[in-house]
């Protein structure tokens, strides 16, 4: 199931629906490299509310994504990662170091606006 | 409770993995776990479905709801005929971390389950039996 | 061999006995059904059991018990017992039954029953010897069936009250916009611990906090146990677009926060809970003038 992408302004906002596949994921990231670099955009947003479980694949290609991204000169924010899930995540000691993660979109986009406005 | 059969899982692609965590949340909610719990119950199933597609390339992952002296719980099994695990020690180790490398992430499994058991022989497979009691 | 043959089909006519005899103990019991139930009514009020109830609450209740009872040895089977069982104990529960009182009640009824069976086969001794064999057993399973399903039913009610108790007992404060503060105050054990991490984990995504100043000033002692769900919070507080503070930090479980292997550096820590409030604000974009912030000399 193709993740949906959504321009807004200078960002980009990926978001991810529930029973997300590992072939998804790495679609994702193939997909989100290609439009940041095709609308040169300062940052993204991944939203994971509607994930129910993380485990260590996704964590994984959340960094991987956010490095590959930051090559491009653009920040990645992780927004709307669930109470439970954050709670198994720490438990299986996923801490995801070096992501910038927020509460919901509109902390992101602030989190994004910020970096922004720092790096000009 | 009249004994319920295994709900088994094949495992053959990723697509699979998703398929089994969520059956486990469904069992898991269904036996009266919390939301929180069946987090727990699905992620570990994840990681442990993961590791057969990753390591062994098909499997299954077993799961039932338990009851031993009134203490109702969750039991999961991930088995597979891969090539089995060399050490089991290491493995177990947790500087085998899910977050670097390609780690089996079993230390942290093991650290979101209340009971954990593995067995695995090279060249014949792997089975690792996960349990959660009600709390 | 042929003994054996023999054995096996005496085994088979004892056992078609048995049922026999106790189909003949169900008819028995069900048609001196008003009798024996009034009689266990009163020995149940005579044994000041089920204070709790009316006399007529008692009376419909010991109506479902009886006719139960006797179904479940008519049918041999123990499921429809077993739900009744919870069913009855989820009604009386919140009325103060206790366990002595239901475990009383059943073998009142038991023996009730056992004193009618002695009085109508008292001229055959024979006949009342094989009749209690066969009622013997299946009266024992179904005291404890009901026991059972009544002290399960208990304990799960015990569980759901410690759970809301102890979810009372820590209160997740919102004390500015975007501002949490978690007081944690005495014993904490791996459990409660859990419990904290998942309300303050609701609190800041219900709150849309992006400070939470967690004070530990009031807690005793702390082993590496819930030193680690400590630092799982301020992990997991972070997945969710939190900082976290602690404050409150004794010397003692700042050494055992090392020993689990925690760079404390890494974590945000400040001497107490109206310095943490202040960093937190800092962090939050508040301006914190203080009072007497002259040029010093």
């Amino acid at each position: 199931m193709e993740v949906p992408i959504l321009k807004q302004g200078r960002f980009l906002i990926a978001t991810i629906q529930a029973a997300l596949s590992d072939a998804d994921l790495l679609q994702l990231r193939r997909a989100l490299i290609d439009k940041v670099i095709h609308f040169r955009s300062n940052g993204v947003i991944i939203d994971v509310t509607a994930l129910d479980v993380m485990d260590s694949f996704a964590t994984r290609t959340l960094r991987d994504i956010t490095n590959m991204i930051r090559l491009r000169g653009a920040d990645t924010v992780i927004v709307g990662i669930q109470p439970e899930v954050a709670f198994a995540m720490v438990q299986l000691g996923l801490t995801m170091e070096g992501v910038a993660t927020a509460l919901d979109l509109e902390e992101g986009l602030a989190h994004l606006q910020q970096r922004a406005s720092g790096k000009s | 409770m009249p004994a319920l059969q295994d709900i088994v899982v094949a495992i053959r692609s990723d697509a699979d993995i998703v398929s089994a965590r969520q059956q486990g949340r469904s069992l898991a909610t269904a036996i009266g776990f919390s939301a929180t719990d069946a987090t727990l119950i699905a992620t570990a199933i994840s990681e442990l479905a993961r590791n057969i597609v990753m390591y062994a390339g098909q499997g299954e992952v077993m799961m039932n709801s338990v009851e031993i002296s009134h203490r109702k719980g969750i039991v999961l099994g991930a088995r597979d005929s891969g090539p089995g695990i060399r050490s089991i020690e290491d493995v177990l180790r947790d500087g085998y971390s899910t977050s670097g490398g390609l780690g089996l992430g079993l230390p942290g499994v093991k650290r979101l389950m209340d009971e954990f058991a593995i067995e695995s022989e090279l060249g014949q497979g792997t089975l690792v039996t996960v349990k959660m009691w009600l709390k | 061999m042929s003994s054996n043959k023999r054995s096996a089909s005496q085994e088979q006519r004892t056992a078609a006995q048995s049922t026999e005899l106790l189909q003949e103990l169900v008819a028995h019991l069900r048609q001196n059904r008003t009798q024996l139930r009034e009689e266990w009514a009163n020995r149940i009020t005579e044994a000041r059991l089920l204070t709790a109830m009316t006399k007529d609450e008692l009376f419909a209740e010991a109506t479902s018990v009886y006719d139960n009872y006797v179904e479940a040895l008519a049918t041999g089977t123990f499921e429809a017992l077993q739900s009744y069982a919870r069913n009855l104990s989820e009604r009386i529960i919140p009325r103060g039954v206790e366990t002595h009182e239901v475990v009383g009640i059943v073998l009142l009824l038991r023996d009730v029953l056992a004193r009618s069976l002695f009085a109508k086969y008292q001229g055959d001794f024979m006949m009342l010897n094989r009749i209690l064999d066969a009622y013997e057993p299946a009266a024992n399973r179904i005291a404890n069936t009901v026991a059972v399903g009544f002290v399960q039913e208990r304990e799960r009610v015990i569980r759901q009250q410690q759970e809301a108790i102890r979810e009372l007992s820590t209160p997740v404060l919102q004390v500015r916009e975007r501002l949490l503060i978690l007081p944690i105050i005495g014993v904490i054990d791996a459990q409660r611990a859990r419990q904290l991490t998942e309300q303050l984990l609701r609190g800041i995504r219900m709150n849309r906090a992006k400070v939470v100043v967690i004070d530990i000033t009031g807690v005793a002692a702390m082993d590496a146990t819930v030193a680690n769900h400590l630092v799982q919070t301020v992990e997991a507080s972070r997945l969710l677009g939190a900082t976290v503070i602690v404050t409150g930090l004794s010397p003692e479980i700042a050494q055992t926060i090392v020993t689990i292997g925690v760079d404390l550096g890494k974590m945000n820590t400040v001497g107490d809970l109206q310095g943490g409030i202040e960093q937190a604000e800092r962090l939050l974009g508040y301006k914190v003038i203080p009072v007497a912030d002259t040029a010093s000399s």
